[in-house]
């Protein structure tokens, strides 16, 4: 009983006061709000009638609601429903792909008695400090591989770097014993069954967390697209939503651009939609990412361990 | 370091080449061809900056590379020659200098603030509500601040046109955009970083803190003796990845966010890559932009070397390299 008291006051001593408890709470509950507050905006906007944006503007809470906006995208939308097809497309792709390359990297890295283990790291370790630029990569991209306006200029570029190549061989030499391999080389294993039967299955965690980076990647990514495709059939959603961007202040900086390009911009989605767009990139992130969460911040940890 | 242990290793172990460095070969090829492809031959591309690079219809690009007359230093004149050179320099080290203080400190005080609070339950719902932004591209980062921004239908400028006063031409009026774009990246980055540096406050021996109790010590010093001295090493390494990146801006939060980062704007808001970018997409030759790449290539490798190098020098433990 006695014991219990002094273990109270002890974790007392060890916790701020109220007062300072409280004012703590606010300073982060006015955080949090500016985090996910634009979201519930552009949400309200996607849920205005185009009517009510047109006279008042944006509004946090809209003088008349409406579907339209998501109406109009799942009866007339086919270029926005094609390019949610190609960010799917890309994403289960390039992150399937993207997992192979670095595990066996990762797992060829993690085998210190391998004798060309110095080549291959320094392969891997010279990009983490040196790299050729963005008109380099884009002229070999182009001129060399030409992978302009192909889905494989979406894929390719983002699907392996240094960074989760570090991540995956510290914890293939963290979490699977030596000994375990060595004894399945006794028995006349080759190691691409060992990687095969023994590390990739011991190491579900951290293929978790270098699917997830590489699935946020290539779900967000945008730039690829705007360097490599010009051809709309390709676009990703993200592609998508800034193109749309970009054409409306091309309208906005050029009003003598004509009936032409007035036409073309009628039919691009109204406001409302471009709202809904960008509403169904974040949904699947939002509904996801609080779950993988801890995934994250532990393979940020592991590589934050020296190499 | 790593290198000497490889060398000394290697000696040791070289016997001979056995079926099992074969099958390690064979497993390392496929992502070593990606990286020759994508890495590797960007590098050697590098040369471009030094050439009259001219496209030969019907050859590949390392024809085209060999082929192409020197041109000495006359892409780096003129490049030097522009008025730009000055603008984008100094915006993009400015800018990277801004985001390294503010975003460390910022992240590193709320760490230690939402690790003192008293319901952990209410610091999982903070963090993770925090964390979100993270996750969203900058393409729609881009479309959030033009909700609040936008000329004519903006939040802001409504409610300045509710109150009587003058609209204001926000993607035109380049004074504010410094403070912009530093609250657009702290918006982006300030979560994800001060779960970083919460997970290694966590990190930290427990029964130091008990002792400290023991001893009498106020919260405020523990904080001041043990939390914060324990974060130094991540502190340390965090500067020094962001360091390395001094000469590279992050290109959507520049090109998006102002969308386009040109016209009346240019002065506060093209970096390096939007300058880059932009050049890429009109027709100046290619030669001068990439001089503009091959200046930051090379300037980030050194700074992250020496970086590293400082750091070294102050602490062998948290260098990383």
């Amino acid at each position: 009983m006695k014991k219990r008291k002094e273990e109270n006051s002890v974790s007392n001593l060890n916790m701020i006061s109220k007062k300072t408890d409280i004012s703590f709470n606010i300073i982060f509950i006015v955080l949090a709000l500016i985090c996910i507050v634009p979201v519930i905006f552009i949400f309200m906007i996607s849920l205005s009638s185009e009517q009510s944006i047109q006279t008042n503007g944006y509004r946090m809470i809209p003088e008349a609601f409406s579907l339209d906006s998501y109406i109009f995208i799942f009866r007339e939308g086919q270029m926005i429903l094609r390019s949610l097809g190609i960010s799917v497309l890309v994403t289960v792709v390039g992150t399937i792909l993207g997992v192979i390359l670095t595990t066996l990297m990762g797992y060829v890295l993690s085998r210190s008695e391998f004798k060309l283990n110095g080549f291959f790291t320094m392969v891997v370790f010279i990009p983490m400090i040196f790299n050729g630029g963005m008109i380099s990569q884009y002229v070999v991209n182009t001129q060399f591989m030409h992978l302009k306006d192909t889905i494989w200029a979406l894929i390719l570029p983002l699907c392996v770097n240094s960074f989760n190549i570090v991540i995956c061989k510290t914890f293939f030499k963290s979490n699977i014993p030596d000994s375990v391999i060595e004894s399945a080389q006794i028995d006349g294993a080759s190691q691409f069954t060992i990687f095969r039967k023994i590390a990739l299955p011991l190491s579900k965690p951290m293929l978790a967390t270098i699917a997830l980076f590489l699935t946020f990647g290539y779900w967000n990514d945008w730039f690829q697209s705007s360097l490599y495709i010009t051809n709309t059939k390709l676009f990703s959603l993200q592609a998508l939503l800034d193109h749309v961007q970009r054409n409306i202040e091309m309208m906005a900086n050029n009003p003598s651009l004509g009936v032409n390009m007035q036409q073309y911009m009628n039919s691009m989605p109204k406001e409302g939609a471009r709202m809904a767009m960008a509403i169904i990139i974040i949904i699947p992130i939002a509904c996801t990412y609080p779950f993988f969460q801890k995934y994250f911040i532990s393979g940020l940890t592991v590589g934050a361990v020296k190499g | 370091m790593n290198k000497k242990i490889e060398k000394k290793s290697s000696v040791k172990i070289r016997k001979h080449w056995t079926k099992n460095d074969t099958e390690l070969t064979v497993l390392a090829l496929p992502t070593t061809i990606w990286f020759v492809l994508f890495s590797f031959l960007p590098m050697f591309g590098l040369i471009i900056a030094f050439k009259n690079y001219k496209v030969i219809g019907g050859k590949n690009f390392i024809y085209n590379v060999i082929h192409s007359e020197w041109s000495g230093l006359k892409n780096f004149q003129f490049l030097i020659k522009s008025n730009d050179l000055y603008t984008i320099l100094r915006n993009t080290i400015l800018y990277n200098l801004a985001f390294i203080v503010l975003g460390t400190i910022l992240a590193v005080a709320l760490a230690v603030m939402i690790d003192l609070l008293r319901s952990k339950r209410r610091s999982k719902v903070y963090q993770t509500l925090m964390f979100f932004p993270y996750f969203m591209s900058w393409v729609v980062a881009a479309y959030f601040l033009d909700a609040f921004l936008n000329q004519d239908k903006g939040l802001l400028n409504n409610t300045l046109r509710g109150s009587g006063n003058e609209p204001v031409q926000w993607y035109m009026k380049a004074s504010v955009w410094p403070f912009i774009l530093i609250f657009m990246y702290l918006w982006k980055t300030t979560g994800y970083n001060m779960v970083i540096y919460l997970s290694s406050i966590s990190g930290i021996d427990t029964t130091l803190y008990e002792a400290a109790v023991v001893d009498g010590a106020s919260k405020r010093q523990q904080v001041r003796y043990i939390t914060l001295p324990g974060l130094k090493n991540v502190v340390v390494m965090m500067f020094i990845l962001n360091v390395g990146k001094v000469f590279y801006s992050d290109f959507g939060l520049f090109y998006q966010l102002s969308q386009g980062a040109t016209g009346s704007i240019f002065s506060t808001t093209a970096t390096i890559d939007t300058y880059v970018f932009n050049a890429l997409q009109s027709a100046t030759p290619i030669g001068m932009t990439s001089a503009a790449t091959f200046f930051q290539s090379v300037a980030c490798c050194i700074t992250i070397l020496l970086a590293n190098w400082i750091v070294k020098k102050m602490d062998p433990d948290s260098a990383i390299i």
